[in-house]
């Protein structure tokens, strides 16, 4: 084992390129996945808390970080935590992103999830909150599908949680 | 926790995670089937919900000592399984599993919100995130019931005779087990009639605000049902349509046990 002077920033910068697998431009650690990173001996403890719980992306991200954590010559361990994601755990740069794929980002709600469920959800194309739910469910647990009546494009939310 | 309270949590935790499975599957029943693409949608995601809450409450379960979430959901026979019988009926037309699903979701909003403060951790962190997701079944459900419920002659029709039938049987989700009183008495988990006694509060005033008759009466600032509550799921005894679940869900399963999908 080479001796490791910064291993905790080297893991995080690592599994800062682990990408959502169905937010492929966004990292688990931009998503607030990733809950803790420890490190004891050669092991490395990472605690992730899935978004939605019948989230079936959960497996291909946790077989994923294991990998990221064995390429860099750590042993993995990883667990899932029970406590609950929120959205509010997306970090900034995550909103942006999610923006240039057409997918509206949720605002900060600080807890009041309740008032964001009815609040317009401006459209990621051209900002205009004159849009439509269509449906509050689509192609993935954590999306809701709008139709912008300004630009009259489809586009999908990351629904507030 | 005492060996008691223990016992009598997983008698709990059996009940409601066996009833999120089995609704889960009634739901996945109309992937590809539903009546317009948008609700196909919504009954597929809900669906998945309902599995993601089967598997967090099983592996709970298997925390406490219980087998692998997969073996209590594959393998386990009929009189095993202790979800209520109004989730295991057969999903009839969509308006029967629209009505069921917002009864169901009601009884589930106030069961996890009354969970999340949990004396057990883990079943207030479980039920914490059960009550975030929620929220979308709840307005979903309650936003198609009221415009078909007040939509056309047939549509209402067919959604007062889902309510007439499914009340009865929603009652039972409330169906007493052994030692709920030791869960009450070490705040694990809330009341059963206290619960029977909100849902009632909560579905009433609303399914009547819809136009709907329902089956009960008002008295000072609570409901009581008119009807005799259909039990029996909570003891494991069941009926035909749990057996035609299982059939479809452990064939896989129990014809080869160490089959990967």
């Amino acid at each position: 084992m080479v001796e490791r002077t910064h291993p905790y920033s080297e893991i995080w910068d690592a599994l800062n390129t682990v990408m959502d697998p169905e937010i492929p431009n966004v990292s688990l650690v931009e998503m607030g996945i990733i809950d803790e990173v420890r490190v004891e001996g050669v092991t490395v403890h990472v605690v992730m808390i899935p978004t939605f719980s019948g989230c079936p992306a959960l497996d291909v991200m946790r077989d994923d970080v294991e990998n990221t954590i064995m390429s860099l010559g750590f042993h993995a361990e990883v667990s899932i935590a029970r406590k609950p994601w929120s959205t509010d755990r997306i970090s900034e740069s995550a909103r942006n992103k999610m923006k240039t794929i057409g997918l509206a980002p949720p605002k900060q709600h600080g807890g009041n999830v309740e008032w964001e469920l009815f609040s317009p959800v401006p459209c990621p194309w051209c900002t205009s909150e004159n849009t439509t739910i269509e449906n509050q469910f689509g192609p993935t647990l954590c999306r809701a599908m709008y139709y912008c009546n300004e630009c009259q494009q489809p586009f999908e939310q990351f629904k507030p949680l | 926790m005492t060996a008691s309270e223990t016992a009598a949590l997983k008698t709990m935790l059996f009940a409601l995670a066996d009833d999120e499975f089995i609704i889960g599957h009634r739901m996945s029943e109309w992937t590809g089937l539903g009546p317009i693409i948008e609700e196909d949608i919504a009954f597929s995601s809900m669906a998945q919900d309902e599995m993601g809450h089967a598997l967090g409450l099983y592996s709970l379960l298997h925390q406490m000592g219980e087998d692998e979430p997969d073996t209590l959901a594959f393998l386990r026979p009929a009189d095993a399984f202790r979800n209520s019988i109004c989730v295991e009926l057969s999903r009839g037309d969509y308006a029967f599993s629209l009505m069921r699903q917002l009864l169901y979701d009601g009884a589930e909003a106030e069961r996890f919100e009354a969970l999340t403060q949990s004396s057990f951790p883990d079943l207030a962190n479980l039920a914490a995130k059960i009550v975030q997701e929620e929220r979308y079944h709840w307005i979903h459900n309650t936003m198609l019931v009221q415009r078909l419920a007040k939509g056309t002659e047939e549509s209402r029709i067919r959604m007062q005779s889902a309510l007439s039938e499914l009340f009865p049987y929603s009652l039972g989700l409330f169906e007493p087990f052994g030692g709920n009183d030791l869960l009450v008495a070490a705040n694990i988990a809330p009341d059963e009639n206290t619960l029977r006694q909100r849902w009632l509060n909560r579905m009433c005033p609303l399914l009547i605000s819809y136009g709907l008759a329902v089956p009960a009466h008002q008295k000072g600032d609570n409901w009581t049902g008119d009807v005799e509550a259909v039990f029996g799921g909570r003891n494991g005894r069941h009926t035909e349509h749990l057996m035609n679940i299982l059939d479809a869900i452990q064939l896989l399963r129990k014809a080869d046990p160490k089959a990967a999908w």
